[in-house]
Formats: C-alpha cells, structure tokens, sequence
C-alpha cells in the first residue's frame, strides 16, 4: 500500500515524534505511524529502559503451569519496524516548556509530539504490611513476572487452607485479570484433587464482581457457582502475613493462608518528576475523544498511562492508537483533531475449565450479551468453548498483528452496537 | 427526577441522595446530610475534607477517589475511613453537596 506524504505543510520535514514507553501501546503506535506516514513526513524515536517486551496478558497462566515465563519475553526493538529509532535508556523527565525529554546518561531528545506510552507501575509498597516479611511466601501478586512465578511454586506446594484474591484499589490493569485469576484457581484445584480443602475468596474495593452492573451480575454469579466467596466494599489497609489476615480501612479482616494480592497502580515514576504532565498518581490526563493533553497540545497519552475512564488494557491501547495515530497527523498538519474515541475495550475473561467469556464495551455501554462483532460472532458475557480458542489465540495476534500495527479486519476502533441485546434493563 | 429537602429548601438529587446541582448546596445543609449519612457532628477534619471536595470538584468536574483524597487533602486514608466510615468518598461527596464520584473500571 502506497504511503501517503503529508504534502500540506513542507515544515514537516525533519520534525521528531518522540514515544516513551516500548511496550503493547508504545509500540503499536510507532509501528502504524511508521506503516501509516512516510519517513520524509517525521523522524520516530522510541525509549525504553530496558530490552525486555512482556506479554502481559500471559501473566495470568504462568501460577497455573499455563505459560511459560520465557515465552513471554521478546526483544522491545525487534518489534518495531525499520524506520523506528530506539534508545534504551531510564527516562529522568520532561521538560514540556523547552520540549524536550531527559534521559540519564546526560541524553536529551528534543520532540514535535510527545507521545506518553510508559504504562503503570505496582505499588506494592503503598500498602501497609503487603511487601514485608511474607512477601513472596504467602503473600504474592501476578502482576509481574518474578511474582507470577513464585506464586506458581507456591501453588504446586499448596496443601489445603485459605486463598484469598484481593484488588487493593483501582485503577488495575486489566481489571478482569484477578477473577480470571479466581476462576483458574477453581479449576486447579480441582483438577489437583483438593478442591475440597481449598477455600476461596474473592476480595474486591468495588460493591459487586465488577464495575458494571450487568457484567458484575453474570460475574458474579460464576463466583457464586464456582463456590468462590465474595467480600465487596473491601479496601485494603492493611497486610498481616504473619497473622494471615487482610485488614480493611473499616477494620473488617479476611484471614488467609495464601494472599493474591493486586498491588495498588500508579503511572511511571519520572511522570511525577515532570511538572504539568501527570495528575496525583502519575497518570496522564488527556482529552477521553482526541487523547491530548488539556495544556499542552503537542503531548498525547495512550494506553495504561492515560489517565481516562476506560479500562487499562491492551484493546484499550489498540483502539486508541487509530485514533491518536490520525491525530497526531493531522495535529503536524495543523487540522483539528479527530474526537471519536469511544473507550471501546473489549477482553476474553477465562472462566476454567476450557472456556471463556467475552466483553465489549465503551465510556457509554456497559458489557453487554449478544455476540461480538455482530449478530453472527462470539457470544458476549456468556461461557463458550470459543470464546478460550479466541483467548489463547490472541497471543500470536498480539506478536503478529496488533504489535505491527497490522488493523484487524471487521474489528474497527469504535464499539460496534450491532449484536448487543440491551433489552433487559 | 428526586428531590431532598435541607435546610427548608428542595434540592434535586439522584436515586442515591448525591446532590446533582452543587450549587444549590449551603453549609448549613451539610449537618443534616451527615446526620442522614450516620456521622452525628461535623468535626473541623470533617469540614476539612468537605470544602477539599468541593474545590476538587470546581476544579476537575468530578470529586476525588479516597486514594487521590489520602495523596492531596493533607487526611490520610487511615483517618478518612474514621472520619467517613461508610466509605469515604462516597459519604463526603454526598455531605459536600457534590454528583457521585465516577468510579474507575
């Protein structure tokens, strides 16, 4: 496919896109600019302070003996195409008056458009007690690599007794991950044997299994079926590994032999080192429809690192960038900007046992059933042996299309209504 | 859409008592939102938190979580569940005469 050259304005030549952040969102977003504009239109520059792209979604089965943790890893660099500087090295900050970003080492880029992709970071140690003595013993998140693997040692030696899976506040990254998580516990269990000996609870800051009402009652009642207990209105103020029992702010207590616990969530650290970036946890604030940033016109935030209302996920992160990928044009182009996303995500949730349910939804729609994308699809919010192909499918998607900037066909960026049952509200 | 009445005046709300129009809300209202919330008197913390709110609210066109409210209000999340024990955020929200909070997904 020929590229178009942005003829509009010849200033453009030599201009500097500079992304910070080589994971899924930064990524994807160099890949389709490259794939999208001609190297004559703008130069691109990647930064990330290490080598090391994880396939996130993967951290979920690694507890389970699901996944492989090497399989999860691939080079950052390699995944972007020619034409895509890359430099790998710690972001100091960014100095949005003199545009220009700091990195150690002395280096500096001076940038056209800033594109923010750096992500979330765990806290764990913003919770009182969750990283002391009992962190990586009985107390464990899979939110990482390390402690995805530990948790999977801990699982195989795991006797019998109380497990308890608790979201310490939100935002999280994907926030279905952690009952999937008791789902699959479920499922292990059983498949081990020990069910029986095996109690567990899902612990969660929100009133119900989810956010949204529909979804949270389907969710719901799989934990309910699964005999997987359900404490809401649960926020954690407090980690006791060596009494075994959360403690919440309101001094109620779930004790346990085993703690899942999903750290607190902010944005990257040198967000709070860069004056006018990020709002109080480190996220960026943009514009929910054209993801700029409300100051600052030439900075955009994509995926996990913007500080929206929408889910930090992947899809999140690929819907998003069709947009901010024409927007960042037509902003060097000086042409407004494109307001059209929606908040569209869309993620399979593994239910156990071989099967998995699907949820689409936008900032407007909450998840609804129906089938995805369209009245002949994948069922929505309903347990399907498809719906787990599609899952474990995603993973080469993710390296050989999303990653590349390849779009995905009849899957456009806004959330297709087409399919949905909305009727029983 | 509801009403409540506080202060001897009728104010619109939502299904769950938050208040949809804040400028309609008066200090001396608040007294009686607490009460109806379960906290008997507003201490000078209470009001604290309170006016934090509303400014929050002025300026970001939604009111804080309670870990955005630990990080900035100069009250720890410790002390908000004392001071607003059904849920801080929610209850001092609802005390400030501001919409509910949008929550997170």
């Amino acid at each position: 496919m020929p590229r178009p050259h942005l003829r509009h304005n010849s200033g453009d030549m030599g201009k500097h896109i500079v992304i910070l952040g080589g994971g899924t969102a930064g990524t994807m977003t160099a890949n389709r600019l490259r794939r999208t504009y001609d190297e004559r239109d703008f130069r691109i520059t990647v930064v990330d302070q290490d080598d090391d792209h994880l396939y996130q979604p993967g951290l979920l089965f690694v507890p389970f003996g699901l996944a492989q943790p090497h399989h999860l890893v691939r080079s950052r660099p390699r995944q972007l195409h020619g034409g895509i500087d890359y430099k790998q090295a710690r972001i100091e900050r960014a100095d949005l008056d003199a545009r220009t970003v700091h990195l150690a080492g002395g280096i500096r880029l001076t940038y056209d458009v800033l594109v923010v992709a750096t992500g979330a970071e765990l806290l764990p140690e913003e919770t009182e007690g969750l990283t002391g003595p009992g962190w990586g013993e009985r107390v464990f998140t899979f939110y990482d690599l390390p402690g995805a693997v530990g948790l999977h040692h801990a699982l195989e030696r795991f006797e019998g007794g109380r497990i308890v899976i608790d979201v310490a506040d939100l935002p999280v990254k994907c926030p279905v991950a952690p009952l999937e998580f008791a789902f699959l516990a479920d499922w292990y269990f059983q498949r081990c044997g020990i069910r029986d000996q095996v109690q567990l609870t899902y612990a969660t800051p929100l009133d119900g299994a989810f956010t949204k009402p529909v979804a949270a009652k389907t969710l719901g009642g799989l934990l309910a079926d699964k005999g997987i207990e359900l404490v809401t209105e649960f926020a954690l103020g407090e980690v006791d590994a060596a009494g075994g029992r959360l403690v919440s702010y309101d001094e109620r207590e779930v004790p346990f032999d085993l703690a899942v616990v999903v750290p607190l969530h902010g944005g990257a650290e040198y967000v709070g080192r860069s004056p006018g970036l990020g709002d109080e946890l480190g996220f960026v604030p943009v514009d929910p429809h054209t993801l700029q940033h409300p100051d600052h016109p030439e900075v955009f935030a994509i995926g996990d690192a913007a500080g929206l209302q929408a889910s930090k996920a992947g899809s999140v992160a690929h819907f998003e960038g069709e947009v901010l990928v024409h927007n960042i044009a037509r902003f060097l182009a000086g042409q407004p900007l494109d307001a059209s996303f929606d908040g569209h995500a869309n993620c399979f949730v593994e239910t156990g046992f071989h099967k998995a349910l699907l949820i689409d939804f936008n900032y407007e729609t909450e998840p609804l059933p129906g089938h995805f994308p369209g009245p002949v699809g994948l069922p929505l919010l309903k347990e399907s042996h498809a719906n787990h192909l599609g899952k474990l499918a995603f993973e080469w998607l993710y390296w050989h299309s999303l990653l590349p900037g390849r779009e995905m066909p009849g899957i456009g960026s806004t959330m297709p209504e087409h399919g949905k049952r909305h009727s029983h509200a | 859409m509801p009403t409540a009445t506080y202060d001897e005046r009728a104010v619109p709300v939502d299904d769950e008592g938050f208040f949809t129009d804040p400028a309609r809300w008066t200090e001396p209202m608040a007294e009686q939102i607490a009460r109806e919330s379960g906290i008997e008197a507003l201490t000078d913390r209470h009001w604290t938190v309170i006016r934090f709110m509303r400014e929050q609210y002025a300026a970001k066109g939604t009111g804080p979580t309670v870990r955005v409210l630990g990080k900035t209000s100069g009250v720890t999340v410790k002390e908000l569940y004392q001071l607003f024990p059904k849920g801080p955020a929610k209850t001092a929200a609802k005390i400030a005469g501001i919409p509910k909070p949008r929550g997170c997904i």
